[in-house]
């Protein structure tokens, strides 16, 4: 901390601060944790590792997993890019195929 | 063999495993832990060895190892750069937490009476294993099994082809262990779950 004022408030900075509605739409699309299908692990872990890690129920930890495992891949959290950051790597803690992209 | 048990009064997960069972796992797990520790975390250049002393950040590269390289995927698919970063950011500590998750195996097993050579006929291993524990042993194993699937090969439906391997195969005893850490995992799992 002990920052000093450099400037008087009123003073104008020349900064744009209109702001363009791309940007407003770039930083609004959420970001997505994908979790793929892999010939090793179980099902019950990977349910298992939904609940415990996102906290989901067992039932759309089991959703969830199926998708996984009869389409090949499942969007499991949506987020900031930092949180799908952690749950990625939350996912490889766990031994789990996890990527992050932003939202399709 | 019978996996593991919750045990219902403490809520630990039990077993109990022969001295040999016990002393595989042990072995599964100081594999990992060499493979962990083995290839240098950070990528081996031609800089000055000072500067690559002095250099503490993660590697930016897909490990070589297959094993490793499936450890640790690249968190993204169409953009290397952002995959280096992540890379740089958390395979130092995800290899870290394998290698200490596989020690803990190792230390369970020993705690539980496993001596460092096993010699002992009989002997048999009983691990209660407090639910953190249990939770640490069950990552463990999917490392263990995540390293022997690699080096095998094994594919989704490919049941029938070990199966049909003679028995003296080599490839089919260490899909027999594969096959085995998965039941222990199951049963472990189970144990966990309300």
């Amino acid at each position: 901390m002990g920052a000093v004022a450099t400037a008087s408030p009123d003073v104008d900075s020349g900064l744009e601060t209109t702001l363009d509605p791309d940007q407003v739409t770039v930083l609004a699309t959420p970001w997505v944790t994908i979790v793929w299908n892999d010939p090793v692990n179980l099902m019950s872990y990977v349910s298992y590792v939904f609940q415990e890690h996102f906290g989901y129920s067992r039932k759309k930890a089991e959703k969830l997993m199926m998708e996984v495992h009869e389409e090949g891949r499942s969007v499991v959290s949506t987020g900031t890019r930092e949180q799908m950051e952690r749950d990625v790597q939350a996912m490889h803690e766990y031994g789990l195929w996890a990527t992050l992209q932003k939202s399709e | 063999m019978s996996g593991f048990q919750r045990h219902r009064r403490s809520g630990r997960s039990i077993a109990t495993f022969t001295g040999f069972e016990a002393d595989l796992l042990r072995s599964l797990a100081s594999q990992l832990v060499e493979l962990l520790r083995n290839e240098a975390a950070v990528p081996d250049d031609a800089r000055d060895p000072f500067e690559a002393l002095m250099d503490f950040s993660g590697p930016t590269s897909e490990p070589e190892d297959p094993v490793l390289a499936r450890l640790f995927p690249s968190a993204y698919r169409d953009d290397d750069e952002a995959a280096s970063e992540f890379r740089r950011f958390t395979e130092g500590s995800l290899r870290d937490g394998k290698a200490q998750a596989a020690c803990l195996v190792i230390d369970t097993l020993e705690e539980a009476g496993l001596p460092p050579q096993l010699e002992e006929d009989g002997l048999m291993i009983d691990v209660e294993l407090e639910p953190d524990v249990a939770r640490t042993w069950m990552r463990s194993f999917t490392d263990v099994r995540l390293a022997l699937a690699t080096r095998l090969g094994v594919e989704d439906g490919d049941e029938e082809y070990w199966f049909a391997l003679p028995d003296d195969d080599p490839r089919a005893q260490a899909h027999d262990i594969y096959d085995w850490v998965g039941y222990l995992q199951e049963t472990l799992v189970e144990s966990l779950s309300r």
